[in-house]
C-alpha cells in the first residue's frame, strides 16, 4: 500500500495504525461492506417481484394457484427465516447441479454415491475451471435468492393486506367505468395500494437490512466474516501482532447498521408525506386540511 | 526458498495457460502456521506453500478456496471443491466420509495450554474446536468441553476465563504460548499427547486418481527432502521432520 | 420401534446434559434427528420464555420513559429503542458476548462484596441479556405507539372520575393500550422465538454439546451430507411452537377484551410486520 509500511515491525503509534489500517485485509473489509449493500439493492427489487407474484396468486380464482401463494405467505409465519438460509442454498445447489448432470452426465453413474454427492465434471455449476470470482458470484447469487424468497414472502404478505385494503368503492367505480377485471388491476388497484403497502415495505426494508449479517452463516466473505478474522488476536507469524480486537470492529459494524436504519427512516417519512396527499386516509386528510 | 518461488511462478505461469486440470483445495484459513490469511488478505501458511508445491510436481493446476471448518467435509462431499488441505488429522472417523492421502505432517502432538500448569484436565473446563479430534478427546476424557467454531475462540475462551484449559495441536499452540509472556503455559504433563495418524489431505472417496496423484507427489517431496525444509520454515525447531 | 423408544430415553434430554453422553456419531435414524432436535428445542423455549416474560415488564417501563415528559427519562429510553431496533440482533449478540468477556475474570468488588462474572457468558444467562433487551426494545416501541393512540374521551373520563397518577395509569391507561398493542406484541412474540435459534449461530459457545434445535440439525445436516431431513424438523417443530403462541396470545386477547361486545370474536391475527 503506502510504501513506509514495508516494515511495520518498526513503526509505531499513528503511523502503525494508519498502515495497519491500510493492508490489504482491511480494504477487503471494507470493501465487504459494498457487498451488503449490492445484497441489499438485488434483494429488494427480487423480493419485492416475489411478493408481488405471491400476493397475486394469494388473489387468483384458480384454486391451487391460492393454495400455493398463501401457504408460501405463510410459511414465513411459522419458520424462523435462519432455517430457509440454511437450507435454500444446499438444496437449489444439489437441484441445478443434478438438473445439469441429468442432461451432460452419463445416466449409469448414480449421483448420491454413499455419503457424496458427484456429479461428472462437465456438470458441476460453476465448473471447476473457472476463475473464482465466478465461485464467489455463485454461491452469492444463491444467497440472494434465499433471501428473495423468504422476503418474498413477507413482501407478499404486505402486498396483499395493501390489496385488501383499497376502498372497495374505488374498485367498483371502476367496473362502472367499464373497465374489465385486468384493467382495474392496472389502473386503479395496483397504482392506489402504494399507500397502504409502504408502511409494512418499510418495515420489511428495515427487516431486510438487520437480516444483511447472516450472509455470514452461508459462508458468504462479509463484514461478519472479515470483522472476526481482522479482530482475532494475531501472533507474530503476521506482520501487525495485536490482541483481541472483535469489540472494536463489531462497534464498527453496528455504527454502520444504525446509520443504516437511521438514514432509511428519515427517507421513508419523505415519501410516506408525499404518497399520502390526495389519498383518502388520515394521513390525506390531514394534508388536505393544512394545505385550505 | 528461491526454487520454491521458482515453483510459484511456474505455477503462476500454467495457471495462465489453462492446460492442467483444475484443482480446487479447501482451507481454513485460520490456523496458523499451518494456513492463515496474510495482511494482504491472501490464504498463506505451510499448507498452502506445500499445496502449490504439490500441484507443481502433480502436474495440476490449484486454486484455494475458504471454507469453515465445521462445514468443511460435507462441502468437499457436494464437490464445492476437490481437496482439503487444513491441518486435518487423519482419523479412522473421518475416513468413513473421506479419504485421506498419506501424511504430509507426521502423527502429531496435542497439548493443553492453561494459564495454570497444575489443572487436572479430566475434570476443568476445556475448550476445543468444534468437530475436531481433540474435541472428541475431551469429550471422552470426561472434561467439560466447551466448542468454538474457530480455533482462536477456543484460545480467547481461555484468556477470559470462560475455559480453565485449551486443547489443540501443539504446533498451533507454541506461538501463542510462547508470546504470552507467562499468561498461557503447557499443562504439566499434559503437553504431548499424540492423537491422529498425522495429518493429510483429504478428498472424495471417488477421487481415486486424484489421490494416486496426490500420493506420488507427497512421496517424492518425502524423498528428496523438501518437505523437511517447508516443515523447519514454518514450523521452526519445534517441527517433527520425516 | 423399542429402539426408537430406547433413543428417545437416552436423547430427550440431551440438551440439559441428561441422558446418553456421546451424540449418535454414524448410523443416524431419523427417530435419533427427531429426539435430539426435539430436545434442542428445550432452549430455544427457555429462551424465548424467559425473555419475553422479563421483556414484557422492561418495555413497560421503557413506554412509559419515552412517553413522559421528564428528558432524565426519555433520551435514554429513546437511545436504547434506537439502538437495539437499529441494529441486528445477530450482531448485538456478537457484541456483548465480546463485552461480557472482558469483564474481570475474578469478579468485581462492591463494598466488600465479590460479584462473580464468569457466568455471563455463557449462553443461558448472556444470550438471555441480549434477548430481553432486544425484546424489550422493540415491544417498547409497540406499546408506547399503544400508549398515544390511547382516545381522548378515556383520559378525560377517568380526569372526571377524579383518577389521577398511578391508579389512572392501572386502571385506564395500561389496559387499553395492552389491548391496542396486543395483535403487534403477539407478532413480536413471533419473532422472537424464531430469533432464539441465532443463539448458537452467534458467539456464545455450545456448553458440552448441549445446544438448541438448529445446533443438532446443523450437526445431523453435516454429518449426513443432507439438508432434507434435518432442516424440515427444525421448521415442523417452529410452527408447532408458533401456532401454540397464537392460541395462548388469543387467549390473553380475549381476557384483555371480554368487557366489549363481540368480545368472543377471537383475535383477528393479522400478520402485519412490525420488526
Amino acid at each position: 500500500m503506502i510504501a513506509s509500511c514495508a516494515d511495520p515491525k518498526t513503526l509505531e503509534g499513528l503511523t502503525w495504525l494508519m498502515c495497519y489500517l491500510t493492508s490489504g485485509k482491511h480494504v477487503l473489509f471494507y470493501l465487504s461492506f459494498g457487498t451488503v449493500l449490492v445484497l441489499l439493492a438485488v434483494t429488494a427489487p427480487v423480493a419485492l417481484l416475489f411478493g408481488f407474484g405471491g400476493a397475486m396468486a394469494s388473489r387468483s380464482r384458480l384454486a391451487p394457484l391460492r393454495w400455493f401463494g398463501r401457504i408460501y405467505t405463510s410459511m414465513v409465519r411459522g419458520v424462523p427465516d435462519i432455517i430457509f438460509f440454511l437450507f435454500v442454498p444446499i438444496a437449489l445447489d444439489q437441484a441445478f447441479e443434478w438438473l445439469r448432470a441429468r442432461l451432460y452426465c452419463d445416466p449409469s453413474v448414480p449421483i448420491r454415491q454413499g455419503n457424496e454427492f458427484v456429479v461428472c465434471t462437465a456438470a458441476k455449476l460453476p465448473l471447476s475451471s473457472s476463475p473464482e470470482w465466478v465461485h464467489q458470484t455463485y454461491g452469492f447469487a444463491l444467497a440472494v435468492i434465499a433471501f428473495a424468497i423468504v422476503f418474498g414472502a413477507f413482501a407478499a404478505n404486505v402486498l396483499y393486506g395493501a390489496m385488501t385494503a383499497v376502498p372497495r368503492a374505488q374498485l367498483e367505480t371502476a367496473e362502472a367505468y367499464g373497465m374489465s377485471p385486468r384493467q382495474v388491476n392496472r389502473r386503479i388497484l395496483i397504482p392506489q395500494m402504494w399507500t397502504y403497502a409502504l408502511p409494512g415495505l418499510a418495515n420489511l426494508w428495515m427487516i431486510l437490512i438487520k437480516a444483511t449479517p447472516l450472509l455470514f452463516v452461508l459462508g458468504v466473505e462479509d463484514i461478519v466474516y472479515w470483522a472476526r478474522e481482522l479482530g482475532a488476536s494475531k501472533t507474530s507469524a503476521y506482520s501487525y501482532p495485536h490482541g483481541d480486537w472483535r469489540i472494536y470492529y463489531f462497534l464498527a459494524i453496528l455504527a454502520f447498521y444504525l446509520l443504516m436504519t437511521w438514514g432509511s427512516e428519515r427517507i421513508f417519512d419523505r415519501i410516506r408525506r408525499r404518497l399520502s396527499s390526495g389519498q383518502a386516509t388520515a394521513a390525506g386528510e390531514a394534508m388536505r386540511k393544512a394545505a385550505t | 526458498m528461491n526454487r520454491l518461488m521458482l515453483a510459484a511462478a511456474a505455477l503462476a505461469l500454467s495457471a495462465g495457460m489453462g492446460m492442467a486440470q483444475t484443482v480446487r483445495i479447501a482451507t481454513e484459513g485460520a490456523y496458523p502456521p499451518y494456513n492463515l490469511v496474510n495482511d494482504a488478505g491472501e490464504v498463506d501458511g505451510f499448507e498452502v506453500e506445500l499445496g502449490n508445491e504439490l500441484c507443481k510436481r502433480a502436474e495440476l493446476d490449484c486454486t484455494w478456496v475458504k471454507n469453515d471448518w465445521d462445514s468443511i467435509i460435507s462441502n468437499l462431499n457436494s464437490s464445492n471443491y476437490d481437496a482439503i488441505m487444513a491441518g486435518m488429522s487423519i482419523t479412522e472417523e473421518r475416513k468413513q466420509s473421506v479419504a485421506f492421502t498419506q501424511n504430509y505432517i507426521p502423527p502429531t502432538a496435542s497439548a493443553y495450554a492453561a494459564p495454570d500448569a497444575g489443572v487436572d484436565v479430566t475434570t476443568a473446563v476445556v475448550a476445543a474446536q468444534i468437530s475436531t479430534i481433540q474435541a472428541q478427546y475431551v469429550a471422552e476424557s470426561g472434561a467439560r468441553l466447551l466448542e468454538f467454531a474457530t480455533p482462536d475462540e477456543a484460545v480467547g475462551a481461555v484468556r477470559d476465563g470462560q475455559a480453565e484449559a485449551v486443547f489443540a495441536d501443539r504446533d498451533f499452540l507454541v506461538p501463542i504460548v510462547n508470546e504470552s509472556n507467562g499468561a498461557m503455559v503447557w499443562v504439566e504433563g499434559q503437553d504431548n499427547i499424540p492423537l491422529g495418524e498425522g495429518i493429510g489431505m483429504a478428498l472424495r472417496q471417488s477421487d481415486t486418481e486424484l489421490k494416486a496423484k496426490f500420493d506420488a507427489a507427497i512421496t517424492s517431496m518425502k524423498d528428496d527432502g523438501t518437505l523437511n525444509q517447508l516443515i523447519s520454515k514454518w514450523f521452526g525447531e519445534e517441527g517433527v521432520l520425516y | 420401534m423399542n429402539q426408537c423408544l430406547q433413543t428417545i430415553q437416552d436423547y430427550a434430554l440431551r440438551s440439559i446434559g441428561l441422558g446418553e453422553w456421546m451424540l449418535p456419531r454414524s448410523d443416524f435414524t431419523l427417530c435419533q434427528q427427531i429426539t435430539l432436535i426435539g430436545s434442542g428445542l428445550i432452549w430455544n423455549l427457555y429462551f424465548g420464555v424467559l425473555a419475553l416474560f422479563c421483556g414484557f415488564f422492561l418495555a413497560n417501563a421503557l413506554a412509559v420513559a419515552k412517553i413522559g415528559r421528564n428528558p432524565w427519562l426519555r433520551k435514554p429510553a429513546e437511545w436504547f429503542i434506537f439502538v437495539f431496533r437499529g441494529s441486528p440482533l445477530f450482531i448485538q449478540f456478537f457484541l456483548v458476548y465480546e463485552a461480557l468477556v472482558m469483564l474481570p475474570r475474578a469478579g468485581i468488588d462492591i463494598l466488600g462484596l465479590t460479584i462473580q462474572t464468569s457466568w455471563v457468558t455463557k449462553a443461558w444467562a448472556g444470550a438471555l441479556l441480549v434477548l430481553v433487551l432486544n425484546t424489550a426494545a422493540y415491544s417498547a416501541e409497540i406499546f408506547y405507539g399503544a400508549l398515544r393512540n390511547l382516545p381522548k374521551g378515556e383520559l378525560e373520563a377517568a380526569d372526571a372520575y377524579g383518577m389521577s397518577g398511578w391508579s389512572r395509569y392501572r386502571r385506564i391507561v395500561w389496559p387499553h393500550a395492552m389491548r391496542l398493542a396486543w395483535p403487534a406484541y403477539t407478532n413480536e412474540a413471533i419473532f422472537l422465538f424464531h430469533a432464539t435459534t441465532l443463539v448458537y449461530f452467534s458467539s456464545f459457545p455450545a456448553f458440552r454439546q448441549q445446544g438448541d434445535s438448529l445446533y443438532y440439525a446443523n450437526y445431523f445436516a453435516d454429518k449426513t451430507f443432507n439438508p432434507f431431513v434435518a432442516y424440515p424438523i427444525v421448521a415442523g417443530y417452529f410452527i408447532l411452537v408458533t401456532l401454540c403462541l397464537i392460541a395462548i396470545f388469543g387467549i390473553f386477547n380475549r381476557r384483555l377484551n371480554r368487557h366489549l361486545p363481540g368480545a368472543a370474536t377471537r383475535l383477528r391475527y393479522r400478520p402485519n410486520l412490525v420488526r
